[in-house]
């Protein structure tokens, strides 16, 4: 006897995204104020980055505070209330409690309900990986409407005195409600992961440095500079060509382009690479947010949003990158 | 297979086209930071450029070695240009 089918489910044929929030952290912190742990100076620092300023959060402010302030504002974006949400996922390397997750703290603050919570860990393509999970969930009828935040405190690991990274990071959070659409509004992904380019981006020393009470500097992340820059410019943009392919869009039709804001001058050599046409706008919040990982590309939409500079029913091609090292890439449209 | 020449004419091009640096300039002595003012960023950009131009293989642990310009074109003199 051949066993009983199970009733199957399926869900919405397409997903798109609803609303966009995003949250920076009131201390502005500037190159000079880096400097006076690293020799090095402001001038340096924005060639090499483009960076003028970043955000810090308060020491008492957790990355759940940061993502629940993103999340009210994407939910408020997309209309709808937190208890309609089926599933809360949050992409960040910076909650630094190995369990419980981050997204079921959220969820709860948020009054969610009882969503299907959880975190995933892609590093700065967390967003990215994210949202593919996401837009899978809801056509498969696992979910219909899907929180997502992309949140990172990284002032926490990383090491002020570090001349290779100190300059880079910074701390935020971006929120994206999704759900059910008519029409293709997330295009198909294009992900991956190179697990020999792990020690490209990594914490220094793992949490065992404390085992048995041993007292060791606090882990921070370190960077090989050149390796990441030679992966991200010329391996990704061969990603997001990919991506734009899978989505059937030429670059032309690309009306926004919003790369992880890892490096600008990243951002730069991508578009030479991809042949950009000038018509696409570029995201640069990386001048005034500083590398934000996971939070970066909701950020630099919101901030594209608010400032017009793109606007509702805009193609967006997203590319995310980072430690792992891990990739991932899609077309999206703005909401 | 490119002589000296050829290698040092096509590396001024990529040098040229990367930092705006005059074709000119791109001599034999020059060194890459120093004198043609070449951060560590764009010298990532010379070698990958250069790597597909003349089709030889420049490792990130070898960059570091080739400080002038000369250095760079008996890198990829060797490595079979």
């Amino acid at each position: 006897m051949t066993g009983m089918a199970l009733a199957p489910r399926t869900g919405a044929k397409y997903a798109r995204i609803l609303g966009v929030g995003a949250y920076r952290p009131s201390r502005v912190v500037t190159n000079d104020e880096i400097c006076e742990h690293i020799d090095s100076s402001d001038e340096w620092i924005r060639e090499r980055t483009g960076i003028i300023t970043r955000h810090f959060a308060a020491d008492d402010e957790s990355v759940v505070d940061m993502a629940a302030a993103a999340a009210e504002k994407a939910l408020a974006g997309a209309g709808i209330s937190a208890d309609q949400l089926d599933a809360v996922i949050v992409g960040t390397v910076t909650h630094l409690l190995q369990t419980p997750s981050a997204a079921a703290e959220l969820a709860f603050k948020l009054g969610a309900g009882a969503p299907a919570a959880f975190d995933i860990s892609a590093a700065c393509a967390g967003f990215s990986y994210g949202l593919a999970i996401a837009q899978d969930l809801i056509r498969g009828g696992s979910a219909t409407r899907v929180l997502l935040v992309g949140v990172e405190k990284l002032s926490d690991i990383t090491d002020p005195t570090d001349r290779g990274t100190a300059f880079i990071f910074g701390d935020g959070a971006g929120a994206v409600v999704i759900g059910p659409s008519d029409v293709p509004a997330i295009g198909p992904v294009v992900w991956g992961s190179d697990g020999a380019q792990t020690e490209a981006i990594i914490q220094d020393v793992p949490w065992q440095v404390f085992q048995g009470g041993a007292t060791h500097k606090f882990p921070s992340l370190r960077m090989n500079g050149q390796q990441v820059f030679r992966w991200a410019v010329y391996e990704m943009a061969k990603v997001a060509k990919e991506a734009l392919d899978s989505a059937g869009i030429a670059a032309d039709d690309l009306d926004v382009f919003i790369p992880h804001q890892a490096n600008m001058r990243i951002t730069d050599a991508m578009i030479k690479k991809l042949g950009l046409p000038e018509s696409v706008v570029v995201a640069r919040d990386i001048a005034e947010t500083g590398n934000t990982s996971a939070a970066s590309i909701p950020l630099a939409m919101g901030r594209m949003l608010e400032e017009g500079q793109i606007k509702s029913g805009d193609l967006a091609l997203l590319i995310g990158f980072g430690a792992g090292l891990v990739y991932s890439a899609q077309v999206v449209v703005v909401p | 297979m490119a002589d000296q020449q050829e290698i040092l004419s096509g590396l001024a091009e990529i040098v040229n086209e990367v930092a705006g640096v005059p074709v000119d300039s791109v001599q034999l002595d020059k060194a890459f930071t120093d004198d043609l003012d070449i951060d560590s960023l764009s010298m990532v950009e010379v070698v990958v450029a250069a790597e597909e131009k003349f089709g030889v293989k420049i490792p990130d642990d070898d960059v570091k070695d080739l400080r002038t310009v000369g250095d760079a074109v008996t890198y990829i003199a060797q490595a079979g240009a």
